[in-house]
């Protein structure tokens, strides 16, 4: 059987980057996510898989060493908090424009600013509209549970290195330091250099004298190799939207209305659901998994057979707008949400909500 | 003992920047009075006579354009 | 003697090493970036590392150093080369692994990464060209620059009261623990360019043998930022940049 243990959200990003074979992670410390290096220093990781644990000197040198580390086609990662995961942004970009993959976790705190360590959904749009400068995207996983904190570092190393490019975990303060028990998946080992070599080639592992060399790079000066580069990146998304969207629905078959939440907030509609179904209110939840790809079909799929649609975020309303994209004006889709750190309850939520329908 | 030298310059490469001349401690090298295809006044054996083949010149080349000869005669 | 039979491959003393490529460089002409370039592909193929040696570029004129330098590159963020230097040589102990940075990239924007990167005496080499200007993007005040230069954004020259003094990081760089060899060289002349090679050699032995960071600076010129031939560049650079940043080995154990 399984083993299971009680962890926090943090906690388990650790226990999961060390078992699923990571090679290298690079981190600062910001709360609400300190707790993931902390664990990876008390494991030493260095003297089991030989994974390497590096505290560096700011989020913009961490997410550099991300961009070496993967040029060799290592597995690297760091994690941060919002106002680290902003001074990222620009090696997020380069990251993205030179098709490297890696894993980037933020445990989102409340903005804008230094904000709040309460939790938050306000990196929304940072996070699906590419963050940085440029064209790109990277995939983005909304892990709702430790169980997923602990699962979504595996599956982000698996995207990023099938698309070669950077995933990213959207977490909030709340996953992050809830304690809920995780079920440790088999571990699986790092690969070596010579497999690397074979199944990686345009890593930089060192010019053998039979190959080219390999140079990693965003930098195009001829106008049109730079515009094919951006439209191979936009092809890549266009695959990732048709094959990589991750949902879960609960009570969508007979719904009227839908809720639509990811995250912490995902957990809090359930109940909300739970709440109303019980007073006669046909409503189901759809919680978006991947918030880049984002569920757009799923949602136009439920569009016919609903009368509303509300988001409920941590937010000023972000992921709203991407469901009003998906719905086009078909039905009403209305907005809840709470800023600077409070969390709403599930009858707070019920109360916006019935309010939203009685309109 | 005496050494003589050679060098060969490459047209194409050479931006004539002078810096061989400069270090050459025979007046060897000269810039010529054409033109490579970018429009520079290569470096060429002036004095081809007086070239030693100390390397002087290739060393501070920073378009490594320069090949040396050298031999003892 | 004729010259045919002087140019023989048997007589052959000097030439373009193997490990730079054809490509036509793309710096000016008597530009000293091109006399580095060379002196790390000599010192790569004579040290028989062209397998194991990863170089990190930067952001300015030397971004293209990876046409150049026939090995694997990592093209880094203004600045942050150190930062993909640490994590590469942590991951890949057994390669030899390189930065090679101007003065904005490495005394300016990237400080910080470059402070601790030699804090934490990384096993990497670092190559620090200093010609007191921005190059790639017109002719900028660099860190470096110094009093009383004349730069695009210092055109009646640098004043300390409006810019700030030049910054003589190698000596910073000296006084962190974690480096093992910090030297400031040259490569105007002969004599210097021979040291310089030398100076680059031994920065590449101490990185596998874990000592800690290996830095070299070479105090260099930018003929067209400064509007001097080549030739009157080096003259400059003897009269005015060595005062202030003298050659010679600043620590070495």
């Amino acid at each position: 059987m399984a083993e299971k243990i009680l962890m926090k959200g943090n906690e388990a990003i650790a226990h999961a980057a060390i078992r699923c074979g990571c090679d290298g992670y690079f981190g600062y410390p910001i709360t609400p996510q300190s707790e993931v290096m902390e664990t990876l220093m008390e494991e030493k990781p260095w003297e089991t898989t030989g994974m390497v644990v590096l505290q560096a000197e700011s989020e913009t040198s961490s997410i550099n060493m991300l961009y070496g580390g993967a040029c060799c086609a290592k597995k690297v990662m760091t994690s941060s908090s919002s106002p680290g995961i902003s001074l990222m942004c620009e090696g997020i970009s380069y990251l993205a424009g030179a098709e490297l993959p890696c894993l980037v976790v933020n445990v989102v705190r409340g903005g804008p600013g230094l904000g709040t360590i309460q939790p938050g959904q306000g990196d929304y749009f940072q996070a699906v509209k590419g963050g940085g400068h440029g064209d790109y995207k990277t995939i983005v996983l909304a892990p709702s549970s430790a169980q997923e904190m602990y699962d979504f570092v595996d599956l982000s190393f698996e995207l990023a290195f099938k698309y070669r490019t950077p995933a990213m975990i959207l977490a909030d303060g709340i996953v992050g330091q809830m304690m809920e028990t995780v079920e440790l998946r088999p571990i699986k080992p790092r690969i070596s250099n010579e497999e690397i070599i074979a199944k990686y080639p345009w890593a930089t592992t060192g010019k053998p004298q039979n190959r080219k060399q390999n140079v990693i790079t965003s930098l195009a000066m001829d106008a049109a190799v730079h515009e094919k580069l951006n439209q191979n990146l936009q092809e890549k998304y266009k695959i990732m939207e048709r094959d990589e969207v991750r949902f879960e629905t609960v009570n969508c078959e007979d719904a009227e209305h839908l809720i639509i939440a990811y995250g912490c907030m995902a957990r809090i509609c359930e109940s909300t659901v739970e709440q109303a179904r019980k007073e006669g209110i046909k409503v189901g939840l759809l919680r978006p998994i991947t918030l880049f790809p984002f569920p757009t079909n799923e949602i136009k799929r439920l569009v016919p057979q609903l009368k509303t649609i509300m988001s409920v975020e941590l937010s000023a309303g972000q992921m709203v707008e991407d469901i009003r994209l998906a719905v086009n004006g078909k039905v009403p889709v209305n907005f809840f949400g709470r800023l600077g750190g409070i969390v709403p309850s599930p009858e707070e939520v019920l109360d916006a909500f019935k309010q939203s329908i009685s309109k | 003992m005496a050494l003589r030298g050679a060098i060969v310059v490459d047209n194409e490469k050479c931006k004539g920047c002078g810096v061989c001349l400069a270090n050459c401690p025979t007046d060897t090298i000269a810039l010529a009075k054409e033109v490579n295809s970018k429009g520079y006044n290569f470096a060429f054996m002036a004095s081809p006579e007086s070239c030693t083949g100390c390397t002087n010149c290739a060393t501070v080349c920073p378009d490594s354009c320069i090949t040396v000869y050298r031999v003892k005669i | 003697m004729d010259i045919k039979d002087i140019i023989k491959p048997e007589n052959r003393v000097y030439g373009k090493t193997p490990l730079l490529t054809d490509n036509v460089m793309h710096y000016c002409p008597g530009c000293s970036h091109g006399t580095v370039h060379k002196l790390i592909a000599e010192v790569i193929d004579e040290m028989g590392i062209q397998e194991q040696t990863i170089g990190v570029s930067p952001v300015g004129c030397s971004v293209f150093a990876y046409n150049y330098l026939d090995i694997d590159w990592q093209q880094a963020a203004h600045g942050r080369a150190p930062a993909l230097a640490t994590a590469t040589k942590r991951l890949h102990p057994e390669k030899y692994v390189f930065t090679y940075q101007g003065d904005g990239d490495l005394a300016s924007i990237g400080t910080a990464e470059i402070m601790h990167a030699c804090n934490r005496g990384e096993n990497i080499v670092v190559i620090f060209i200093n010609n007191a200007i921005y190059g790639m993007t017109g002719g900028q005040m660099a860190p470096t620059t110094l009093i009383g230069m004349k730069t695009a954004t210092t055109p009646y020259g640098r004043d300390p009261k409006l810019h700030g003094n030049p910054l003589k990081i190698t000596e910073l760089i000296a006084q962190l623990d974690g480096t093992c060899f910090v030297t400031r060289q040259s490569v105007h002349n002969p004599g210097n360019v021979r040291k310089a090679k030398k100076a680059i050699r031994k920065a590449f032995e101490n990185s596998m043998m874990d000592k800690g960071t290996s830095f070299v600076e070479i105090v260099g010129t930018c003929n067209s930022g400064w509007k001097l031939s080549p030739v009157q560049s080096n003259e400059w650079m003897v009269e005015n940049m060595f005062p202030k940043y003298p050659l010679g080995d600043i620590k070495d154990i």
